[in-house]
């Protein structure tokens, strides 16, 4: 039973940073369209960033908040500079920019920091929760910030007006010009959003898996699984595809199919998402008049 | 009267074809100006071309500022509301949400949400559904929520594309009742695209007739609702 709570809790942990990384491509699913492949080397980019921050004395929150925005900016420079140009790419052009950017980003990283991989620290202390050996203060921690961060995102579309300016553009970009929004910008918003989801993603992560160019090759898979079985147009339902994805992948992990096996697993979920249900478990129909 | 809306010699393109051929255009302030016209006229793109959504050419000033170079936001937010055809409606916002997206580019949140209590009193079914997907509205109620939308705007000028399309008569009726009464009581100028020529020349004193991209012949709606011949074959009744 301890066994079994244990791969529930490790699970929930994975499943928070899985549902950050889903958080970041549905960001920019919803206000572009298109699926990032580089979100997973973005955050581990800005990862290093925040790992260079505190190398050089800079105390962990302040490290933390700082990267956020680095990030921001970077997508927001991302958008503008590499795909504006690109607006009226056909898909697969911009499918082989955001491979490239990976790739860019991969190699640069390695270029400055090395392949050799590196600890990141924890700003949660690794001790018990409750002193019996089953859930840690650092998985508690990663679920809190994936949830908050889920609830801020939630607020921001919800009830205030550049957020609902986002949504519109991303929905009927002509008649949201209409209406006076901006829209290229609300793109390069969108962006800038998701590379700082992203680095916190990152950040989450890095300490549990260490830090190195390659560390977010399997997550951004278990990404697209959490995203699409939430739903991929749905920011709740990637943060609950991520949870359901890690509790999981962890079982069938631990009792099924052995830790080996574990990343095909969440192929086999993107596939089976496909095939039964492509609207994600939690996505809308939206209903249209013709 | 003075002009609120000049265009002189608009030209415009889809791609390689070209639509309209230096046209020249006034829209007088307070005024309701109807652009007439078959099918492929050039009417939409009319409407397109003076909100830079299209790639055009030739001057257009709004009182008094040359436009021609602005982005279609930024002449939104000089308060010309265009109407889309096709309604526009953000099928996945509720009606609420498609009306407070004008808040976005408001400073004066108050005077909006004064607009707001406006946009209920000429269309009172938006308040009822307020909470709604837009997406689910009949196609008359998508029509008074885009005429919502451009109203949250408090626009100078409405530019209107075929506010008629796919709506039952007595539907259509009442939005051009509510639409003259917008422009009687809230001083919107408009500039109304429609294939329904006689309610457009009853709601419009000012007539443009377009054929293949170029004017016909343009005057006031009375002396184009009395001469026969004009519209026996441009109007076809």
């Amino acid at each position: 039973m301890d066994f079994f709570i244990q791969q529930i809790a490790s699970g929930l942990t994975s499943g928070a940073i899985y549902a950050c990384v889903a958080l970041g491509l549905v960001m920019i699913y919803v206000s572009t369209d298109h699926i990032n492949f580089a979100q997973g080397e973005m955050a581990m980019f800005a990862t290093y960033l925040a790992w260079a921050m505190i190398n050089a004395g800079v105390p962990y929150w302040i490290a933390f908040g700082l990267t956020i925005a680095v990030a921001f900016f970077g997508g927001l420079f991302i958008q503008r500079v590499i795909l504006k140009p690109l607006e009226h790419a056909p898909v697969l052009a911009l499918v082989v920019c955001f491979i490239a950017l990976l790739s860019i980003f991969n190699a640069i990283a390695g270029m400055i920091w090395s392949y050799t991989i590196k600890q990141f620290p924890s700003p949660f202390p690794s001790h018990d929760l409750f002193g019996n050996g089953l859930v840690s203060v650092q998985q508690l921690g990663v679920v809190g910030v994936t949830l908050v961060m889920l609830g801020l995102l939630t607020v921001f579309f919800r009830f205030t007006t550049l957020g609902l300016a986002m949504r519109a553009a991303a929905q009927n970009p002509a008649s949201a010009r209409l209406m006076g929004v901006r829209v290229a910008w609300m793109l390069a918003l969108g962006w800038g959003l998701a590379a700082s989801i992203g680095a916190i993603a990152g950040m989450l992560v890095a300490p549990i898996v260490f830090l190195d160019p390659n560390m977010m090759n399997g997550i951004l898979v278990y990404g697209f699984a959490s995203a699409l079985v939430g739903g991929i147009g749905n920011p709740m339902g990637a943060v609950a595809g991520g949870f359901i994805v890690g509790v999981l992948e962890n079982l069938v992990g631990s009792y099924v199919i052995g830790n080996e096996l574990k990343l095909s697993f969440a192929l086999v979920v993107v596939v089976g998402v496909l095939l039964l249900k492509p609207a994600g478990l939690f996505g809308r129909v939206i209903v249209r008049r013709v | 009267m003075v002009a609120l809306l000049e265009a002189k010699a608009l030209s415009a393109w889809h791609g390689p074809i070209r639509g309209l051929y230096e046209l020249d255009l006034t829209v007088e302030q307070g005024g309701v100006t109807a652009l007439l016209g078959a099918n492929g006229a050039g009417k939409t793109t009319t409407l397109r071309a003076l909100c830079n959504m299209v790639r055009r050419a030739g001057t257009t000033t709004f009182q008094g500022v040359d436009i021609s170079r602005r982005s279609t936001e930024d002449i939104v937010r000089m308060g010309v509301a265009h109407v889309p055809e096709g309604r526009g409606t953000f099928v996945a916002l509720t009606v609420e949400e498609n009306l407070r997206l004008a808040l976005h580019t408001r400073r004066d949140k108050a005077a909006a949400m004064r607009d707001r209590d406006l946009v209920f009193g000429y269309f009172p079914i938006l308040q009822e559904r307020l909470h709604q997907q837009a997406g689910t509205l009949s196609g008359g109620e998508q029509q008074m929520l885009a005429i919502g939308r451009a109203l949250m705007l408090a626009p100078k000028l409405m530019l209107l594309d075929e506010p008629s399309f796919g709506l039952a008569p007595l539907i259509v009726r009442e939005i051009f009742r509510i639409l003259r009464q917008i422009n009687e009581h809230e001083h919107v100028s408009m500039l109304i695209v429609e294939q329904n020529a006689a309610l457009a020349l009853d709601l419009a004193d000012t007539v443009y007739l377009l054929e293949t991209g170029k004017v016909v012949t343009s005057g006031p709606s009375a002396l184009i609702q009395n001469d026969e011949a004009l519209r026996k074959s441009y109007l076809g009744y």
